[in-house]
């Protein structure tokens, strides 16, 4: 599974790091940009979840950029996991923000200079003001914006307002919600409370992943009146315990088929049946579909939960490498990875690169929800959506300017995650 | 110089050990009375982790319902692994065809654990294989639901894992039983059942004692067979540390692995009290 090299050895990638860390302190002058040849021999070793580590990213970038970009994909708690304890390992995470929240302040990244990103203007307002526009809701939760910025390198809080240092630069991020099996639900689903519905007893699921699940159980409650927050994102104590009793109570009763933790787990419990209405992402919903079995992303009236995430850049990073990383982070925004992105059903961090790399009819289904006028075809060529379908919840605007929260770590941390642990042990 | 001899050959393995277990092992008692926050491990003396261990009634259930899973798997186990073993020595008496039999034993262990375990879904499921075949020949009218994603897959897929580690030292003992114990036993008036149980049972017990001891300590220390096979509903002891693990609670984890770690050498030693495994080696 680790990829790790002999700590003992001089590696290539080792003795290039040393030279770029010479190079990158001026040690070195005079041939400015010699290294512009070596920076195929570089090897970028970046840590995500299934969501965006993605092997024609990595293709591309060796075609586009040169140099190797290596993935490892794993979970969502297993990269905050590995990037807070073995920060080494890898140079880049490419990692949600809420998670960032935990990681950040224990010093394993070193923030991004915007000065050396040329689109970060460009970059959608959701992660450098807070707002999708100057007058729609901020979302509770642990928003991007509250995490993205900081005021200098060793600041370990976060600036709450647009520096010029990021912690992460944003990738890609979505509005989720549930997803149903139109065929099998039997009747129309509107709010999220139905998640509770009696008629689904054993034939519902929500994920397990605490910071994310309990905040779609928050949604669910809230729906249901089983009691109203202050704040989803930060919730006191007595609301984790209400929350958790809730969850607890439908488990008891048999409303949960089971949780799932990965994406391909989600798949299989709806592509097989067992669940008919569950906590889903959009790629999922996709997938499931390719197969040719329907499935919905169903927006509901109280609106979405979101996420996003970014790249990382580890803090050992330097020299050559860190020129190369920083070549990385301005080629995901300049249109290719956007549109693949976009294709996917997520959205990218800068819109207008990414609208160049698409067809109109592309950006018209993904984007702004317009009827497909040919047919939408998948990443791999597969017809994914004939002529004339819909793009479920609408146009990007429909979408992320319904967010009401976002995942979330939050004050109480600790102790909801015993509480979440006791749901699942119950 | 004689006299140091044995220490000097015992000394590479001691060292290893040393190493690679006792100083990991150190680690995770003293990082088990750490503080965290969720940031970061905080080096203290504080015995919380050990309070929430203890004060918590959800971790008393759980590690009920880990016993309670290793309890169940090794009684059956321990019924299929007998009779398999009792099989494979006494009643094949070919020994290709007993090589062959042996081998199909380990069929189980020919694919990945994660594989084995997702490919019970499509036979388990709602609408899996089986359902679809008993709905099919009329035996039910639904499908059977707790089938999948409960405490019953979460045994089977056990059983399935670990019965091999009760027969393999099974049939090592109950080969090295003499066979003219057998014949005398007969010849002396005993019928089958009084062979089973007055010869060949005490005989087997190093065995017995083997197996269990893989069984209980493999089933005591899972966490993905628990995670996938009940669909995330149940709960194990190595379940919650992974989990605490995955939200970077080492301390709260370090103080449940040490529980875990003192609860199975304590079963551990008391097997071996009843089980003199020397026998066998």
């Amino acid at each position: 599974m680790t990829e790790q090299t002999k700590p003992a050895a001089l590696t290539r990638r080792g003795a290039l790091a040393l030279a770029g860390a010479t190079m990158g302190s001026g040690a070195i002058t005079g041939f400015p940009t010699l290294w512009a040849q070596n920076i195929r021999n570089v090897t970028l070793r970046q840590i995500g979840t299934g969501v965006s580590g993605l092997n024609p990213i990595a293709e591309q970038v060796k075609k586009d950029l040169g140099f190797t970009l290596q993935l490892t994909v794993t979970d969502t708690d297993a990269v905050a996991q590995r990037a807070a304890t073995q920060a080494r390992s890898f140079d880049i995470a490419d990692i949600e923000y809420f998670s960032i929240k935990k990681v950040y302040p224990t010093g394993a990244l070193q923030p991004i200079d915007t000065s050396r990103i040329k689109l970060a203007d460009k970059i959608v307002p959701i992660f450098t003001t807070g707002r999708l526009t100057p007058d729609s809701a901020a979302g509770q939760g642990t928003s991007p914006f509250s995490v993205g910025f900081v005021e200098s390198r060793d600041a370990k809080a976060f600036a709450g307002k647009r520096t010029e240092l990021m912690t992460l630069m944003p990738t890609v991020y979505n509005a989720d919600t549930l997803g149903i099996r139109p065929d099998l639900v039997g009747r129309p689903i509107t709010h999220w409370k139905d998640l509770l519905d009696p008629a689904f007893k054993g034939r519902a699921s929500i994920l397990n992943i605490p910071g994310i699940g309990i905040m779609d159980a928050a949604m669910v409650a809230e729906s249901a009146g089983i009691l109203k927050y202050g704040d989803k994102g930060n919730m006191t104590r007595a609301e984790i315990d209400k929350t958790i009793a809730f969850l607890i109570e439908a488990k008891r009763a048999g409303q949960f088929r089971a949780f799932w933790k990965t994406f391909d787990e989600s798949v299989n419990l709806m592509a097989s049946g067992e669940v008919v209405i569950q906590s889903m992402w959009s790629p999922a919903v996709t997938a499931v579909r390719s197969r040719g079995i329907p499935c919905v992303y169903q927006p509901l009236a109280e609106g979405y939960r979101a996420w996003g995430s970014g790249l990382g850049l580890m803090r050992h990073l330097s020299g050559l490498e860190l020129d190369a990383a920083y070549e990385y982070m301005n080629w995901y925004l300049s249109g290719w990875c956007g549109a693949f992105l976009n294709r996917q059903g997520y959205y990218s961090a800068v819109l207008e690169t990414a609208k160049a790399n698409m067809s109109e009819n592309e950006w018209g289904y993904w984007m702004e929800g317009k009827p497909a006028t040919a047919d939408i075809l998948a990443p791999d060529g597969k017809v994914m959506e004939k002529a004339g379908a819909v793009r479920d919840g609408g146009s990007f605007q429909e979408r992320m300017g319904k967010v009401v929260c976002w995942n979330s770590v939050m004050n109480e941390d600790r102790y909801m995650i015993q509480k979440w642990n006791e749901f699942i042990a119950a | 110089m004689s006299r140091w001899f044995p220490w000097l050959q015992a000394a590479p393995l001691a060292l290893v050990l040393a190493c690679f277990l006792l100083v990991p092992i150190g680690l995770i008692v003293v990082v088990s009375f750490y503080d965290y926050d969720s940031f970061s491990l905080i080096p203290d003396f504080v015995l919380t982790n050990y309070r929430e261990v203890f004060a918590s009634p959800v971790t008393w259930q759980t590690y009920l319902k880990t016993v309670w899973f290793a309890g169940l798997t090794w009684l059956v186990t321990l019924a299929l692994g007998f009779w398999l073993a009792y099989y494979l020595a006494f009643v094949v008496q070919d020994a290709t065809w007993r090589m062959v039999l042996f081998v199909l034993c380990t069929v189980p262990f020919w694919t990945s654990n994660l594989i084995r375990m997702i490919a019970w879904v499509p036979f388990l499921g709602r609408n899996g294989i089986l359902n679809n075949a008993l709905v099919g020949a009329g035996v039910i009218e639904q499908p059977l639901e707790f089938l999948l994603f409960s405490d019953f897959a979460v045994i089977l897929a056990f059983v399935h894992l670990y019965t091999l580690f009760m027969v393999v030292p099974i049939f090592n003992t109950m080969m090295r039983i003499d066979r003219r114990l057998l014949e005398a036993a007969r010849d002396a008036g005993a019928g089958f059942w009084q062979t089973l149980w007055c010869v060949i049972l005490p005989l087997c017990k190093p065995g017995i004692g083997i197996g269990s001891i893989f069984v209980v300590v493999l089933v005591m220390g899972d966490f993905a067979t628990v995670r996938l096979m009940s669909g995330g509903q149940s709960a194990s002891v190595g379940l919650m540390i992974s989990n605490q693990i995955g939200l970077m609670q080492y301390p709260a984890a370090a103080a449940n692995a040490v529980v875990l770690l003192a609860m199975v050498l304590l079963l551990v030693a008391a097997m071996l009290r009843v089980i003199d495994i020397r026998k066998e080696l």
